[in-house]
């Protein structure tokens, strides 16, 4: 297609991304560099039940109102937010890599700021759940595939369940498996032999069944893709590799897996984007004490009694920035091929 | 089974209030606020107004959208249901209105009592106090052979005999889900050693002190006779431990204290054995470990002066003295006027007797709690000292604390 063609067919598209996709973000952007006023604080005389009258500290409204009617975006602060300890913590970080001299301290130190603890887990989960979601989903393609043909209607039925399921049902139903009195919990204690024994109360174990979940719960949408994209495998090709005498391994290392590699990085994006923003295992198993990700902390900054917007919109924006840099190598790629292709 | 409860209890106030007792408005009302069965109670009541819609959306997540709920002009919400904890956020954003006109032309079943007056603006209508003490099984302690404890280190005791008898393996039950839950208990436990969380008329914390650190290893110690799950069970799982038989003791929510034995599928044992008793002391003070709440609700500021009103008479009716009947009385400790204390409600009177410090309601006091959620389950887990983890809490604090312009 011609560029200009392909323009015009893009302008209703791109109209809608810039005001439903580029105009928030250039709010989450302006919202992440301004934070509230300074509070104006003074003391009043507070009143409450059973307790009777004391002296409590209170925000100043019509001091606040003026404010805020002067300057309605707040204070500016620049990238300050972006550099507190709640985000990339840098004063805290050049103090560590100052006062510890090997890197095993540097980095259990390090685990104590909630960037760099929750990048830790949200790194872990997209670089063993990505790989073995594409391995398991291909695996499944390639034996539903071989199935006889009135076995096949059943089996993706069965093999799309745990992504039909709701994600955070799905984690919930694990959740209570491994509860301390659940199913898997109670028989992980009778295997154990120590009553105390908690699935739950183990950082690594806990981590383990959140990447189990991550896995299980994903494995169907890449299964899906590479099943479609077999049904478009050339037979002859297949066939010609069998005269050749390839055996069946080698008919899927040289035929199937170069045929199915578009899907392949297709399915890589999809997956990488959606396990950077890692959210309902963690609310659903309950793991906020074992492991976070950028996105449980906007939520943790929204949901609080206090709401913290600017901190909030900080994260996000630096999740964006995220997935850009998980997504480049990819995009660099497709860029050189259309490239090339020109 | 509750629910139906709730609306019986709803149906008894209608047709009481049909004898007699009318409530018309003439603007649209709706309300947002908690779930539990109390607020449900007072939603329910407040609904049985004519003349005008009243909504009410009442869920767990409210504190989530009532500062959003009552932003908007006019906003979505005409009233919000809040505690002493979650009407800072509404006053921090300025979205609720003094009350003073409307108390004074519509106000006259209140009791001074229920006012909560901030600096002469009364800002909020009080209907309920709850607090948190102990809820214990007698039958269990006695099969121990130990006596009804009255600080945290005889309850260390008693959980350990229950635990060496081979009468329970977990005794103790406790709220300390990461996050809220086990912040709260942090708060009752440095209270009870005497601290304060901040310095006296500043928004500098002051939590990494020697009652921090007691209060730490206090709680630890309780953990080691919980559920080894415990840093999952919030108040729900900790009370469905309770009404399962799996806990002889724990430190819970007085609201909650009439469902123990009311709720569906409760074991026999623990109807028989279930006792309440005040809140607990620890380390020899004298205020208990706990903490002084209200629960009332407020009219928001964003909307007409009719709709402010109608607001008003709508949940002055779903307080009003009628509203007390047998199904509604021992969902809470009422502090509406004819109020008759039931046996469920003596942890409550207990804690308020023993002088139990109020839940701080300071306008950097969300920002505060939430960053010891957020900190302390490191500890929990023994993954690091008290010191480092109030160490910790502080600078998530200050962090948040500077972001919303508290501190400089």
């Amino acid at each position: 297609m011609r560029h200009k063609t392909f323009l015009w067919f893009f302008l209703p598209t791109g109209l809608a991304m810039l005001l439903f996709i580029a105009m928030p973000i250039g709010s989450v952007v302006m919202q992440s560099i301004f934070a509230p006023h300074p509070a104006v604080l003074i003391e009043v005389e507070s009143c409450t039940p059973l307790v009777g009258c004391t002296t409590e500290t209170t925000i100043d409204q019509n001091a606040t109102a003026a404010l805020r009617a002067e300057k309605p975006l707040g204070r500016f602060v620049g990238l300050d937010i972006y550099f507190d300890r709640g985000h990339l913590a840098v004063d805290e970080f050049r103090a560590l890599w100052a006062s510890t001299d090997s890197w095993v301290g540097f980095f259990s130190e390090l685990g104590n700021l909630p960037f760099y603890r929750a990048m830790a887990f949200t790194l872990t989960f997209v670089a063993v759940v990505t790989p073995l979601t594409i391995v398991l989903g291909l695996i499944i393609a390639l034996a539903v595939n071989a199935l006889h043909r009135h076995l096949k209607g059943l089996m993706i039925f069965f093999s799309l369940l745990p992504m039909i399921v709701t994600p955070l049902i799905g984690s919930l139903i694990l959740f209570w498996m491994v509860d301390s009195r659940g199913v898997i919990g109670s028989a992980l204690v009778a295997l154990a032999g120590d009553p105390d024994f908690s699935l739950k109360a183990s950082t690594g174990l806990m981590w383990v069944a959140l990447l189990v979940y991550g896995v299980w719960h994903a494995a169907p949408f890449a299964f899906v893709v590479f099943y479609a994209g077999l049904q478009t495998l050339p037979s002859d090709q297949l066939e010609a590799a069998q005269i050749d005498g390839a055996t069946r391994w080698q008919q899927v290392k040289y035929v199937v897996v170069p045929h199915l590699m578009p899907l392949v990085t297709f399915v890589a994006l999809i997956q990488l984007m959606d396990n950077f923003k890692v959210f309902e295992p963690i609310i659903g198993f309950n793991a906020e004490a074992h492991a976070q990700s950028l996105s449980s902390f906007i939520y943790n900054d929204l949901g609080g009694e206090t709401r913290q917007l600017s901190s909030a919109s900080a994260t996000s924006v630096m999740t964006i920035i995220g997935v850009a840099i998980l997504l480049s190598p990819v995009l660099v790629r497709t860029w050189r091929d259309f490239k090339g292709a020109r | 089974m509750f629910l139906k409860r709730v609306a019986l209890a709803g149906s008894m106030t209608a047709f009481a209030a049909s004898a007699g007792y009318a409530c018309e408005i003439g603007a649209r009302v709706s309300i947002v606020g908690n779930e539990f069965a109390a607020i449900q109670a007072v939603g329910a009541a407040a609904k049985e107004c004519s003349g005008a819609e009243v909504e009410s959306n009442l869920t767990s997540e409210h504190q989530t959208i009532n500062v959003a709920g009552l932003s908007g002009n006019p906003s979505e919400y005409t009233s919000a249901i809040i505690a002493n904890s979650s009407i800072v956020a509404l006053m921090n954003e300025d979205v609720v209105r003094p009350l003073n006109d409307l108390v004074a032309k519509h106000g006259g079943d209140l009791m001074p009592s229920q006012l909560i007056k901030i600096g002469g603006d009364i800002m909020a209508v009080a209907f309920m106090a709850n607090a948190q003490h102990l809820m214990y099984r007698k039958d269990v302690l006695q099969q121990a052979g130990v006596e009804v404890p009255t600080t945290y280190e005889e309850m260390l005791v008693v959980a350990e005999a229950i635990r060496s008898q081979g009468i329970m393996q977990n005794p103790v039950g406790g709220a300390y889900k990461a996050g809220w839950n086990l912040a709260q208990e942090f708060n009752n436990m440095f209270l009870g050693y005497g601290g304060t969380h901040f310095k006296p008329g500043t928004a500098e914390p002051n939590i990494n002190t020697e009652a921090g650190v007691n209060a730490l290893n206090m709680m630890k110690a309780l953990s080691e006779y919980m559920n080894p799950d415990f840093l999952t069970h919030d108040s729900n799982t900790t009370n469905a431990e309770y009404r399962a038989g799996n806990v002889a003791i724990m430190n819970m929510w007085g609201s909650r204290a009439s469902q123990q034995t009311t709720t569906e599928g409760v074991l026999e044992e623990v109807k028989a054995g279930h006792a309440i008793a005040g809140p607990l002391t620890v380390g020899g003070g004298s205020i208990p470990a706990s903490t002084l709440w209200w629960d009332g609700w407020t009219v928001g500021k964003n909307i007409s002066d009719d709709e402010a009103e109608a607001t008003f008479l709508a949940m002055m009716h779903g307080i009003r003295p009628a509203m007390l009947t047998e199904e509604t009385l021992p969902l809470a400790v009422w502090l509406i006027k004819g109020y008759q204390p039931t046996p469920d409600a003596q942890g409550v009177f207990d804690a308020a007797k023993m002088r139990t410090t109020p839940y701080p309601m300071l306008p950097y006091m969300g920002l505060m709690h939430s960053a010891l959620g957020n900190e302390l389950a490191d500890f929990m887990q023994g993954k690091e000292s008290a010191e480092q983890a109030l160490a910790d809490v502080e600078a998530a604090y200050r962090a948040a604390a500077i972001e919303k312009g508290f501190l400089q």
